[in-house]
């Protein structure tokens, strides 16, 4: 289709290559292979267990992979501190729980990270900081603390910071799950835009109208491995796999 | 202030009197069983209160002579008067004595100005340390024209003031540096805090000192000697140090680890992330166990009389030890009772704001 057309001649942002991981004698990730094109928008699901989320906090070395090769921007990935702080600037991270921090105010969880990592002048981290709290639309929030916001609010928050590093790969896991139901949407407007924008995404997440609405790719992992992977479209009218179809027919089904 | 939290609580009605008539009425008579219990306790508090009245004030002494002392039968203050000032300043010698005062009120204000949250700074630490060597010259002498007075002549509150201060100040960066090594992944830094901490948590402050002031010199070659006022201040900050690491290691495992994987995943380097991110948020969370344990410093000081330092607890001894007085000891240990007891009130209550300040401004 157009949008597989559109990322065909596109460079690869992450590249995945036969990586496993191990939680002691258990076998969380197996043989995973991933190509992220640089613009692509790809949603992660499966059932909880399955190893999604540790896919993606592998990309950013929050979690480390025994066996092959992650790379990341054409840097490699392993145990070289430099290369994931290099790797970390680029890659940015939205968490379930937000983790924004409380002790500093909206504009200083915001800057902090610029001006001590990109070494952003103050003037110019804040300048940028108030233009992505006026893009999430809660720039009137700035001089409060996190412990004063609605969880929607801190989450729009959290991408505001990491947007603030101008990043080149945003993952989020699972931007949703801990928020209320009505303030899934203000999140989700937000994640959409910058999908729009073309933002390069990995987004784990069970709202699957999220999914038809802008991915490029949804992938379906199972039991540490990637069972199915397909343009959306086909992937919610024509799953080939057993495992894929009791998955969508179990959180579609109601 | 009572008033007005009564105000709030109910309309203004009456006068003060009759307000607080109404208040006792309510509070303390509301039932046969209450009335009883608080008749009970006015006559405990009455009993008590009438001992301390009649000693330290109806058949105290207050004049400044010994004879009249004599003849008193409660406190002879007059023997406070004779002896304050070896209290404050132990064996210093008399015509020097501004200048332990002088050294005092750099000590004192130097905290009082460090307690406020506006001066918290790097420049801090340059003061202080800048502020240490002026207290220093200006006890020891030796420059612009000040006669030199041996540490081991420093004595009194100043003494303790000194160990303390000093104490306070080096204690919690080395507790800092114990706390981070032993949660450090590096394998020798950490065995080497975990060896530090546990072997001064598990001996006594006595035996520590007891080693600075007899065993560490054998260690020395001959000719050389560390000044023993110096040996048990580094004692005193190793030992407390080893124990407020632990309070600060506490902290640090308090913060979720979601916190540190938010500064990993923003780019933030390890010494960033420390003092960025985790260690605010953990050491405002053992503010009161933090302060408890600079409060047990304080006290603690009063152990070094066993290598043969002077503090104010020694020099209250050897003041009561005077054979010139009658056995005059309740007079002298209240009265530093009350210097130990205003130290420490006002720690803990500086501990109290601070948590509530800092709380306030990041809370609902």
């Amino acid at each position: 289709m157009t949008e597989q057309s559109r990322l065909a001649d596109r460079e690869s942002v992450i590249q995945v290559k036969k990586m496993n991981k191990w939680y002691g004698d258990f076998h969380v990730l197996t043989d995973i292979d991933l190509d992220v094109k640089q613009g692509e928008r790809i949603v992660i699901c499966g059932p909880s267990g399955s190893g999604k989320s540790t896919l993606i906090r592998c990309l950013n070395r929050l979690e480390e992979h025994q066996e092959g090769d992650i790379t990341v921007n054409g840097i490699e990935l392993g145990d070289n501190v430099k290369n994931i702080e290099v790797i970390r600037k680029d890659v940015c991270m939205v968490f379930q729980h937000f983790n924004l921090f409380p002790h500093l105010t909206v504009l200083d969880n915001l800057t902090l990270a610029p001006m001590f990592v990109l070494k952003q002048p103050k003037r110019e981290a804040e300048a940028t900081a108030m233009k992505f709290l006026e893009r999430v639309k809660i720039a009137e929030q700035a001089n409060k603390y996190p412990g004063q916001l609605s969880g929607g609010q801190q989450q729009r928050v959290a991408i505001a910071r990491s947007l603030c590093m101008n990043p080149k790969v945003m993952l989020f896991d699972e931007p949703t799950s801990a928020l209320d139901p009505e303030m899934i949407k203000e999140v989700l407007d937000v994640m959409i835009e910058l999908a729009q924008e073309g933002m390069t995404m990995l987004c784990v997440t069970h709202e699957m109208g999220f999914a038809k609405q802008v991915a490029d790719r949804v992938i379906f992992m199972d039991a540490g491995q990637i069972v199915e992977e397909n343009e959306p479209h086909e992937f919610f009218n024509n799953p080939q796999n057993d495992r894929t179809k009791l998955f969508l027919s179990q959180i579609l089904g109601h | 202030m009572t008033t007005v939290a009564n105000q709030r609580v109910q309309p203004v009605s009456g006068t003060t009197a009759s307000r607080s008539w109404r208040w006792m009425r309510e509070n303390l008579f509301s039932s046969p069983f209450n009335t009883i219990i608080t008749l009970f306790c006015i006559f405990v508090i009455w009993n008590i209160l009438e001992v301390i009245l009649s000693w330290a004030v109806i058949n105290a002494s207050f004049g400044a002579s010994k004879e009249a002392c004599e003849v008193a039968a409660g406190a002879c203050w007059a023997y406070v008067h004779a002896m304050y000032r070896f209290l404050l300043f132990g064996t210093y010698p008399a015509a020097e004595h501004w200048r332990p005062v002088i050294a005092m009120i750099m000590l004192t204000s130097g905290m009082l100005l460090s307690m406020n949250r506006r001066f918290w700074s790097p420049w801090l630490a340059v003061a202080w340390i800048v502020g240490f060597i002026a207290v220093y010259f200006v006890l020891a002498g030796g420059i612009l024209g000040l006669t030199p007075v041996r540490t081991s002549q420093w004595g009194g509150l100043t003494l303790t003031l000194v160990l303390a201060v000093v104490g306070i100040a080096f204690a919690a960066p080395l507790a800092l540096l114990l706390a981070l090594g032993r949660r450090s992944e590096m394998p020798l830094i950490k065995v080497i805090c975990i060896v530090v901490i546990e072997v001064f948590r598990g001996v006594p402050l006595i035996s520590v000192l007891f080693m600075a002031s007899v065993m560490f010199p054998l260690f020395l070659p001959t000719g050389v000697s560390i000044d023993v006022l110096l040996r048990a201040q580094i004692g005193i900050i190793i030992f407390q140090a080893a124990y407020l690491a632990e309070v600060f290691r506490g902290g640090m495992q308090a913060i979720p680890k979601g916190q540190y994987e938010a500064a990993d995943s923003l780019g933030l380097n390890y010494w960033q992330k420390t003092f960025k991110i985790i260690l605010p948020q953990a050491l405002r969370l053992v503010i009161p166990p933090t302060m408890s344990t600079f409060i047990s410093l304080f006290k603690d000081t009063s152990l070094v009389v066993i290598i043969g330092l002077f503090d104010l607890l020694a020099a209250t001894r050897a003041a009561v030890n005077d054979p010139a007085w009658r056995q005059e000891f309740i007079e002298a240990y209240v009265f530093i009772a009350i210097i130990y007891f205003c130290f420490c009130f006002f720690m803990s209550r500086y501990s109290n704001y601070l948590d509530n300040d800092l709380k306030k401004s990041t809370s609902h």
